[in-house]
């Protein structure tokens, strides 16, 4: 090096990014991680499982590998009716999400809580099991938790999915929400201040724990949809705007997701996206009086998926 | 290329890996800006292109930012460190074996890179968008070679003293390795939740603060005073200039996410090191504007001042932006907004590709030891990057403050939509000018390694006329 000020200079430089990796990723790492889960959390961590990226259990993106989250209206073991419960199942084989894997993710009470009320310790990743998110009083303070409903009432998965009135498949659905590039345009973090009003409640610290990617988006083109299935629960309306955002809203930017729908709909028909065109175009041009129809898709699609998970972000 | 990879060190001949690099990153800077336009025009006519998969705005926006980061940006700076520091130094590039190799698996990891990204295989990371085997293939097989050529050859340097352009380049080429290996840390070792989040931010803005713009910087630092023939203005001050970005540059990365629930503490103290970003910003303006005391006739004159003085102006109102942008009552106001688009084509396209252009039209005259084949399409290429990039830059600050105003009204969304549809067409149109005016570019280096006039030895380009 020659000079002795180039030692002391390599030497400074090594503190100065030590220590600021210290203050910018350390210090905040600490912080962070001490939060413990809102039930939101563990919600989402039950209904997106591992990881809505790339990952070993989903090498290709394509929202395998994910939990399925079901409404039942009875218990499916004893058949007695119920109030509406959201069981979050996972098939044997399925990853879990890191909160039910690792010891410093949920946060101390939540986490000591779904061991001792929810028997989270006996879970198996290649047998599965049922999950549902609870939460206990005690001395007027809430805490969620997580319970293990194969281990705690016996709820087996294919007992589970046979009683389900509905499944869905909203944890495949972030994975195309994230490998569709949705975030380029739309967050999924409504701000602090006027937001509050017209994209609703902010999130809080608490509610990320555990999920990956967060993919809030940094560019808002579009509306912020963390809350948009609680301003509109419409199945039609979305099949219509995802085929083809410019049927329900001309002047939409958004781009069409019609390869979402697979080769040919429900009923087992090709579909032919350029006649489908042409009838579009004709009716934009007010040559024809009726857009033509959004072909129905089947419940295996890529579309499904993206549409369970919009309408379960409430 | 090819017959390079396997010869003796000695029987290449110096500045190959530079060339090779040079035109690279000029070929993927066409890919790049290209693949920006077709964006761009999707946003402004969302119909165009339907129906594809490949060709959805989701998939093919990353592909654009990586392509002109990773292949122009940085394959502009390996291009630049490899013939500046050994001129500087006094010396050979340690190993021009290494560099043909780094060369060409930059090229190969690149094209890995982006068709997995380009198919849908994402970390769903702004940013850090690649996934982890593709980020560990960057640090191993792009990164780290660079970084050790560039390293090697100041410390085998013939002269006493470094001179600031390198402490920047070492500095910085070391800090991407960092950055790249603790960035990706949250796919490496599944790190989840606001964690996760914070580090990609982390990730981004330290890529942007601790190589881009320094770097961007360093060879303003070089070109400056070789082509002026002035000393620089201040050692001193650019002793400030290094040291300020270390200490300030790498500590506000939670300035991206002043609007999400991180911890308080966290968002107040980015906010305060953000504004001190105009220490090392000044610091450097004013020390690159006072080296050309004397000499700003050739501001007009001469091309590689030209882009050079034009990226250094760009450098104020970017560091006016970016230290004042994170302040809470202005981050609510452009956060999320087309402003924040056109300030990141005020770093990237306005700031650093004028210092790069400068550094690369310098570069290549100088390796292939020929004169600029044309001044006046250099003059139009030019005029092209400049008027586009004014265009891009005006019409999304504008849509910006449209889409702040509509937050504070809460104008409903659509409304907004429409209001920007305009600024979105101009957008397309200013960064098409920038696509074409590269193509030109091309063909202009392409002639000047055939056809233009040989430099004696001894001679800088910059002291040759033009006889076209
Ligand atoms: C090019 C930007 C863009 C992309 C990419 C995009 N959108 Fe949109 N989206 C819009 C715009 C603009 C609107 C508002 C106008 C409208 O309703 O079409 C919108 C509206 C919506 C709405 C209705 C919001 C409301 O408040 O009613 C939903 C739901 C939606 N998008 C979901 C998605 C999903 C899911 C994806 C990814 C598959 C996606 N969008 C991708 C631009 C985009
Ligand atoms: C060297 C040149 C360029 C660089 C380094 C560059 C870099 C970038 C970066 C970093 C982003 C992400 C911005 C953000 O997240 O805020 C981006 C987005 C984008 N760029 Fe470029 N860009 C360049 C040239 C162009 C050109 C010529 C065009 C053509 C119009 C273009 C069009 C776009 C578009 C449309 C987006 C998406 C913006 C959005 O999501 O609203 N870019 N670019």
């Amino acid at each position: 090096m020659g000079f002795r000020e180039y030692r002391i200079g390599s030497i400074l430089f090594g503190v100065a990014l030590s220590s600021s990796m210290m203050i910018t990723i350390y210090f905040p790492g600490l912080d962070i991680s001490s939060v413990s889960s809102t039930s939101i959390a563990l919600e989402k961590q039950l209904t997106y499982g591992k990881n809505s990226s790339f990952d070993y259990g989903d090498p290709f993106v394509q929202g395998k590998d994910k939990p399925i989250k079901v409404l039942l209206k009875k218990d499916p073991i004893t058949g007695a009716t119920m109030d509406d419960t959201n069981a979050y199942v996972f098939k044997p084989g399925t990853s879990l999400p890191s909160g039910l894997v690792h010891e410093h993710i949920m946060g101390a009470k939540v986490q000591a809580l779904s061991v001792s009320l929810g028997k989270t310790n006996q879970v198996d990743e290649s047998k599965g099991g049922v999950f549902l998110v609870q939460s206990s009083v005690k001395d007027g303070v809430e805490t969620p938790y997580i319970e293990f409903a194969t281990a705690t009432r016996g709820w087996t998965v294919e007992a589970t999915l046979a009683a389900a009135d509905q499944q869905m498949l909203a944890g495949s659905g972030k994975t195309m929400f994230v490998r569709e590039g949705c975030w380029w345009c739309h967050t999924l973090l409504p701000e602090e201040t006027h937001d509050w009003q017209s994209f609703g409640r902010p999130p809080v610290v608490g509610d990320f724990n555990g999920e990956s990617p967060t993919t809030f988006g940094s560019d808002r083109k579009a509306p912020d949809l963390l809350h948009v299935g609680s301003r509109n629960s419409s199945k039609e309306w979305m099949m219509m705007h995802f085929f083809n955002p410019r049927l329900v809203q001309p002047h939409s930017i958004m781009p069409r997701y019609d390869y979402l729908w697979g080769e040919t709909d429900k009923q087992g028909n090709k579909i032919d996206l350029a006649k489908w065109d042409e009838e579009f175009n004709a009716y934009r041009e007010g040559t024809r009086v009726y857009p033509p129809e959004v072909p129905e898709y089947r419940d295996d699609t890529e579309i499904r998926m993206l549409i369970d998970f919009v309408l379960n972000l409430k | 290329m090819l017959k390079y990879l396997f010869a003796k060190e000695k029987d290449i001949p110096g500045g190959s890996a530079a060339l090779f690099f040079g035109f690279s990153c000029l070929m993927w800077f066409i890919v790049g800006t290209g693949l920006g336009s077709f964006n761009a025009a999707k946003l402004a006519f969302p119909d165009w292109f339907t129906h594809s998969y490949l060709l959805q705005f989701g998939h093919m926006r990353q592909v654009h930012v990586h392509t002109v980061i990773f292949g122009w940006i940085v394959g502009a700076f390996a291009a630049s460190a490899m013939y500046i520091v050994p001129a500087l130094g006094n010396t050979k590039l340690w190993s021009e074996k290494l560099g043909v190799w780094n060369c060409m698996l930059w090229n190969i990891g690149l094209m890995l890179a982006l068709s997995t990204l380009w198919g849908g295989l994402t970390s769903g990371r702004e940013y850090s968008d690649f996934i982890w085997p593709i980020d560990l293939y960057i640090v191993i097989f792009m990164v780290t070679p660079l970084f050790t050529n560039i390293f090697m050859t100041i410390l085998h340097r013939r002269t006493q003293g470094i001179y600031t352009t390198n402490w920047f380049f070492a500095g910085s080429f070391f800090m991407l390795i960092v950055i790249l290996l603790i960035g990706n840390a949250p796919e490496f070792f599944h790190l989840t939740g606001l964690n996760e989040a914070y580090m990609t931010w982390w990730f981004a803005h330290n890529v942007l603060g601790l190589l881009i713009t320094p770097v961007a910087a360093a060879i303003t630092y070089y070109i400056v005073p070789k082509v002026t023939g002035n000393p620089l203005y201040s050692h001193r001050v650019g002793h400030l200039h290094f040291w300020s970005i270390v200490v300030f540059y790498s500590t506000p990365a939670a300035h991206h996410l002043m609007s999400s629930p991180l911890p308080e503490w966290l968002k107040s103290f980015a906010s305060v090191e953000g504004v001190l970003i105009l220490v090392p910003a000044i610091a450097y303006v004013c020390n690159i504007l006072l080296t050309m005391q004397g000499r700003w006739s050739m501001f007009v004159e001469n091309v590689e001042l030209k882009y050079t003085i034009t990226g250094v102006l760009l450098a104020i109102p970017l560091n006016m932006q970016g230290g004042f942008q994170q302040t809470r009552a202005i981050n609510w106001y452009v956060h999320g907004t087309g402003w924040i688009v056109a300030h990141a084509h005020l770093a990237l396209l306005g700031f650093s590709t004028f210092a790069e252009a400068a550094a690369i039209y310098y570069g290549l005259q100088t390796l292939l030891r020929r004169k600029l084949y044309s001044l006046s399409l250099a003059n139009f290429h030019f005029w092209m990057l400049l008027i586009g990039f004014s265009l891009y830059w005006v019409s999304m600050t504008i849509a910006g403050l449209i889409q702040g105003a509509a937050k504070i009204y809460e104008v409903p969304y659509l409304d907004v939509v429409i209001a920007e549809h305009p600024y979105m067409i101009v957008r397309w149109l200013g960064g098409t000018l920038v696509f074409l005016g590269n193509i030109v570019w091309l063909w202009n280096m392409y002639m000047t390694a055939k056809h233009g006039n040989k430099i004696e030895k001894g001679v800088l380009p910059h002291q040759v006329a033009y006889v076209r």
